[in-house]
């Protein structure tokens, strides 16, 4: 521990924190807009600077370390003075465009700006020209980009890939993509990390919201929405409501006032692809010479777009089921149309998603199984969900719970855990107990082998009945992800079964979550899944009455060909 | 009533006091030479890896602030050609642009009247031929072709791309021995390079900006200085590889050591009696010592490497031979032989070549110059090692006859007022003419035709030409010339490696791989012809890599050594700490070593001179640090 002082004030920390995070322990405020803890800590803003007794210059509070006997002061007139100097020249390079601004309210510079008090620009307004393109997912403003250099931090050293670089020279250097590749042909999975960590509305994933619009004042389309398990443990952030008010039968009431025909929920179609995956893991340790391992989950777009451009020698240990979206929407434009006798190009599939990824997943070819239209029409985030519960004036705090409709609306425990990490393979492990032991195990049999954070990856030796030990591994996020595959391909780690999450923390964390500066909520929205999974009555994909039922009218057993047809892809 | 100022500000004053007035400095006189200061050294420290456009845009701000204003191609079109460059640079231009910038200039430089304009024009033309790429690039797409930023620009203008900051904070932090260490990961020769290394690290160092460069080669010296005996880390397992290295000089030896890390057999074949290259037969001892230099090459030799000395490859045995008894062959002979006057006496007895005496003195085999007198002839860092030398062998008198001026030398500035300062006369402006012998066939003076300064030749420096003079006779004894060194690739050109002017091996100079020859690779002197030992060991340590790969492998070379995190960067103008040398009077008596190490405040003062570009600027974005290679 150091001893030194901020503003007077005695205080202690252990060697080797930076003022700032000192500062914050202490409930002392220093402004700041490029510091992103531990990932970009480069001292690029100037705004966080303070004034240090013997240090002639001011320093940066989050590149500078405490030491014994450091006398800080965190304000004072040339402290004010030198950061509304740069508050203003990064003013001058942003286009401020507030209310047209999708981060508006939400923009860690327009907060400083406020706080600042600044009431006009000192300097004429010079941004760079916006080239951006709604080719793909994440979509780029570099008019508002103020080189905080947060998403080449994130995306290099979190996911690996390293899609945004600094480029050019002088004054004249620019964030862009690397070599200045657009994103649509460069290696970004568009997970969308760099959209949630963009302090400004510089990076954001595209908004779809007008089709679904145009879909919902369209009278001759039936309208089915469905809901991601992660985005019921996120969703009320945004709008202000506290876990308690804003549950998942409020959400589903929310969905069924923006308009929707049906609200049905992905879960369902998570326990369909525990079915899949499931019988299909046991089909290849059936046969396991047969095959290449580990076997790989498919259900994150991120993790498949990664493994297919980085790691193809892989393309084949990937399972061929397809992610809970894609199977609902195959379902949806199928087994469900049939059912009601709606002709499925007239039936309009929207997704909620705590993910951009998903809006590339949609357009994928072989996304188009049921009826040859896309069987996902609209994939939005959890951030334009609500968007549009507050264009539509949805008081979602105010409505009554309300089910999910039926027949693709009922879910198991084992499903709403898809959106943490480490919740596919539990629920994969849970049924396939089942299927190996003929019973089922304990619900909380497996928690033992849940990740804990901290570790690049969590590696497990499960004992299944009649099958021997089941060695797994559970990763999320793509830096991590990367480490592990060199170490499978080094033949340093052997797995049968590998759970890959793009994002850190699984889709909880996801790139289309709500934002929240500084803040990684990951663990606590993954915290609420679980929660949900323990209170849920069922909790065995296996034993999901609509499944079962799917399955007994319409696809016979997991795996047939009817299953194969609609519910898994050629890798 | 109003006069011009007399300090030549340009301002107007009021009332005529006197009739005339001194011109006396004033305050804003002052202040824009200390601008003008900054400016320069501003310009020295330019970082490496950026737009050349925007560098053609400064020279351009600079020079349309000089226009008197008068002309019409001065002062507009400069303001317009800026104006263009602009446009390029802000992705506004076209490849119309390009050419109108061109025809401008061409214009201005025909048209204008004086050198503001015309050398302004001509330094833009000069950056359209010298990079028209990139021209055409903001051209085309609005930004540069230049896409890599250099966070530090000591370690970029390492050829070998030692942890420079890194090293010096060890320094500071009194750990001499990682200091050692950290370097070795990339250059296995701290110590060669600690008493020799021409430091081009030290000619961008953004210190330059605050006040000077810092003196990066001294404090290395000093860290050699106060290691001590720093072993070698362990070798990788075995590869059952064997790789020949053709010449024991740093290239080779760099190679043979990063290769025999990577597990490894190495061989080195070397045709001198002993190991060292260049840094033995053509660095004469007092500027770095003998015992210094075996300690290094034997704990080189402690990674396990064999040694073959007295064997010429391409003579005793053939490349070919070679080949089926090894995986892959390093090529690394060097250049050592000598280059002639071609002036009449030249075979006259007593006239020998900078190559067989320092390659003499290199193997301990002291020609006694007592009592003689010595003409060197030629201008760079050899002629001043055999000048200097030749002092030290005794002779009465040394005069180094150089056909241009002192400041056209490509020899070192210390070097030459070095030499000056043991008593050597330095004859500039004198153009070798002829031997004179005498009877017996024997040296008895040097004749040398006066020349002038005259115009630029197309190397850059000014060419010398005849002066209306009588030629000098210069009596002397001997005359060592020392005009440059060649290359002897014969034996292996004969055996099918290509070979270019000069001899030249011509292998790639940044891969060192050779077309058509896989496994053969080349660097050093002898690809690049006479270099520096830096650049030597940079070709060595990138041959290591390519041949590692060659032969199936990845095997990165790493050093577990933490650097110390940086205090603050004290940006207080303080001046640049050189190490002392011995008094030119005492060393010009012996070969002993006549620099100084720093003392222990010293090295502490100048260590603490380091800005710390690793952990400031972009360095602490993208760190400028290669933990492994």
């Amino acid at each position: 521990m150091v001893n030194f002082t901020i503003n007077g004030k005695a205080l202690s920390a252990a060697e080797g924190t930076t003022i700032l995070k000192a500062a914050q322990e202490n409930g002392i405020k220093i402004p700041h807009l490029c510091y992103l803890e531990k990932l970009n800590e480069i001292g690029a803003c100037r705004l966080c600077i303070v004034e240090i007794k013997g240090i002639e210059r001011l320093a940066p509070a989050c590149t500078t370390q405490v030491s014994e006997g450091m006398e800080i002061l965190t304000e004072s007139p040339r402290i004010y003075n030198a950061r509304k100097v740069n508050l203003q020249l990064i003013l001058s390079r942003h286009r401020t465009a507030c209310t047209t601004c999708i981060r508006s309210g939400n923009c860690e510079l327009q907060n400083l700006v406020r706080d600042f008090n600044l009431r006009e620009e000192a300097f004429e307004c010079r941004p760079e020209k916006n080239a951006s393109s709604d080719a793909c997912p994440i979509v780029r403003d570099a008019s508002k980009c103020v080189q905080c250099m947060r998403c080449v931090q994130v995306c290099e050293k979190v996911q690996g890939i390293g899609v945004w670089d600094a480029v050019g020279t002088g004054c004249r250097s620019v964030v862009d993509t690397a070599k200045r590749i657009p994103v649509a042909e460069s290696d970004c999975v568009y997970c969308g990390q760099c959209v949630t960590h963009c302090p400004t509305g510089a990076l954001v994933a595209r908004d779809d919201t007008d089709r679904v619009l145009a879909a919902l004042a369209n009278t001759e389309l039936t309208t089915v929405i469905q809901v991601a398990p992660a985005v019921r443990a996120a969703w009320n952030e945004a709008l202000g409501i506290s876990d308690e008010i804003g549950t998942v039968g409020r959400m589903v009431a929310a969905l069924k006032a923006l308009g929707f025909n049906f609200v049905f929920d992905t879960n369902f179609a998570a326990d369909l692809t525990i079915m899949e995956e499931g019988s299909e893991l046991l089909e290849r340790l059936k046969d396991a010479g047969k095959h290449s391992w580990p076997m790989f989950t498919s259900c994150c777009p991120g993790w498949v777009r990664f493994m297919k451009t980085q790691y193809p020698e892989f393309a084949g240990n990937l399972s061929t089921a397809k992610s809970p979206q894609q199977m609902f929407g195959a379902v949806a434009k199928s087994y469900f149309a049939e059912k009601r006798g709606i002709d499925p190009h007239k039936l309009f599939v929207v997704s909620v998603m705590p993910c951009s990824a998903k809006k590339a997943e949609c357009e994928l070819p072989g996304m188009s199984s049921a009826c040859g239209d896309p069987d996902v029409d609209v994939v939005l985030t959890t951030r334009e969900f609500c968007r549009m519960l507050m264009t539509l004036n949805v008081s979602a705090e105010t409505l009554p719970e309300a089910n999910f409709d039926s027949p693709l609306g009922e879910s198991t425990g084992a499903a709403v855990i898809f959106g943490a990490t480490g919740g596919v393979m539990e629920a994969a492990l849970r049924s396939a107990y089942y299927l190996l032991a003929g019973k089922n195990p304990e619900a909380d049999a497996f928690k033992a082998y849940r990740p804990v954070a901290g570790k690049p990856w969590q590696e497990s030796e499960i004992a299944l009945p009649g099958a021997g030990t089941l060695r797994t591994a559970v990763v999320s996020g793509l830096a991590n992800t990367r480490r592990l595959l060199e170490a499978v391909k080094a033949g340093e780690a052997k797995y049968d079964f590998v759970e890959v999450m793009a994002c850190p923390g699984g889709c909880a964390g996801g790139g289309g979550q709500p934002i929240h500066a500084g803040e990684e909520r990951a663990e606590s929205r993954g915290r609420r899944l679980w929660k949900l999974d323990g209170d849920s009555a069922v909790r065995f994909s296996h034993e999901n009455p609509e499944v079962l039922a799917l399955y007994k009218d319409y696809l016979e057993k997991p795996l047939s060909h009817k299953s194969h047809e609609l519910l898994h892809v050629e890798n | 009533m109003f006069r011009a100022c007399a300090c030549m500000c340009g301002r107007t004053l009021p009332f005529p006091m006197s009739r005339l007035e001194l011109k006396t400095p004033l305050k804003l006189q002052s202040t824009l030479e200390q601008l003008h200061e900054g400016m320069q050294r501003r310009i020295e420290a330019y970082p490496p890896g950026l737009c050349p456009v925007e560098a053609a845009l400064n020279y351009l701000t600079l020079s349309k602030a000089q226009s008197c204003g008068k002309c019409v191609p001065c002062r507009i079109g400069l303001a317009n050609m800026a104006r263009l460059l602009e446009q390029l640079l802000d992705g506004e231009g076209n490849a119309d642009t390009v050419s109108l910038l061109e025809t401008t200039a061409s214009a201005i430089a025909d048209s204008a009247d004086c050198a503001i304009g015309v050398e302004a024009a001509n330094a833009v033309l000069l950056t359209l031929r010298g990079f028209k790429d990139d021209y055409m690039e903001h051209a085309a797409t609005g930004h540069c072709l230049v896409g890599k930023k250099e966070a530090l620009p000591c370690r970029a203008l390492c050829p070998a791309d030692v942890d420079i900051p890194g090293y010096i904070a060890l320094v500071k932090a009194g750990r001499n021995a990682d200091a050692i260490r950290l370097i070795r990961k990339d250059n296995p020769f701290p110590v060669a390079c600690a008493y020799i290394c021409e430091h081009p690290c030290e000619s961008h160092c953004r210190r330059k900006m605050v006040d000077d460069s810092v003196n990066i080669r001294a404090l290395k010296r000093y860290a050699v200085s106060k290691a001590g005996d720093v072993p070698q880390p362990s070798c990788g397992a075995s590869t059952g590889k064997r790789v020949a290295v053709i010449g024991g000089g740093p290239g080779g030896l760099t190679a043979a050591y990063f290769l025999q890390l990577m597990g490894h057999q190495v061989t080195v074949f070397e045709r001198h009696k002993q190991l060292g290259g260049m840094m033995r037969y053509g660095i004469p001892s007092y500027r770095f010592p003998r015992e210094v230099l075996d300690a290094e090459i034997k704990s080189i030799l402690s990674t396990g490497i064999e040694v073959k000395t007295g064997i010429d490859v391409g003579r005793a045995n053939t490349l070919a031979d070679l080949r089926k008894e090894f995986d892959a062959i390093f090529l690394s002979i060097g250049a050592h032989t000598d280059k002639k006057l071609r002036i009449e006496g030249e075979d006259s007895d007593g006239v020998i070549s900078a190559v067989k005496l320092l390659g003499g003195i290199g193997d301990g085999e002291m020609p006694d110059f007592t009592g003689k007198r010595v003409v060197v002839v030629g201008g760079g860092n050899v002629a001043m090692d055999c000048t200097r030398s030749a002092v030290r062998l005794g002779a009465t008198k040394v005069t180094c006859v150089y056909r241009r001026r002192i400041e056209d030398m490509t020899a070192q500035r210390e070097e030459v007022d070095g030499a000056i300062a043991e008593g050597a006369e330095v004859m500039t402006l004198a153009a070798p003419l002829k031997v004179e012998a005498d009877a017996n066939g024997k040296v008895s003076a040097f004749w040398a035709k006066p020349q002038m300064i005259g115009e630029f030749d197309k190397g850059g420096r000014p060419a010398p030409k005849d002066a209306a003079a009588e030629p000098i006779r210069i009596p002397c004894d001997i005359v060592v010339v020392a005009i440059g060194q060649g290359i002897d690739s014969k034996a292996f050109e004969n055996e099918g490696v290509p070979c270019g002017r000069g001899g030249s091996i011509l292998a790639s100079e940044s891969t060192t791989e050779i077309a058509g020859m896989p496994g053969v690779f080349a660097g050093g002197d002898v690809v690049t012809g006479p270099a520096t030992v830096i650049k030597a060991i940079a070709a060595g340590k990138v041959a290591a890599a390519n041949i590692d790969e060659y032969l199936g492998f990845h095997h990165e070379i790493s050093v577990d050594v933490a650097v110390p995190a940086a205090g603050f960067a004290d940006l207080r103008r303080h001046g640049r700490v050189n190490p002392e040398e011995r008094p030119a009077d005492e060393r010009k008596g012996d070969f002993k070593c006549m620099e100084c190490p720093y003392s222990d405040e010293a090295a502490a003062e100048e260590a603490g001179r380091c800005l710390r570009c690793d952990c400031f600027g972009f360095g602490n974005f993208k760190g400028g640090r290669y933990a492994k290679w």
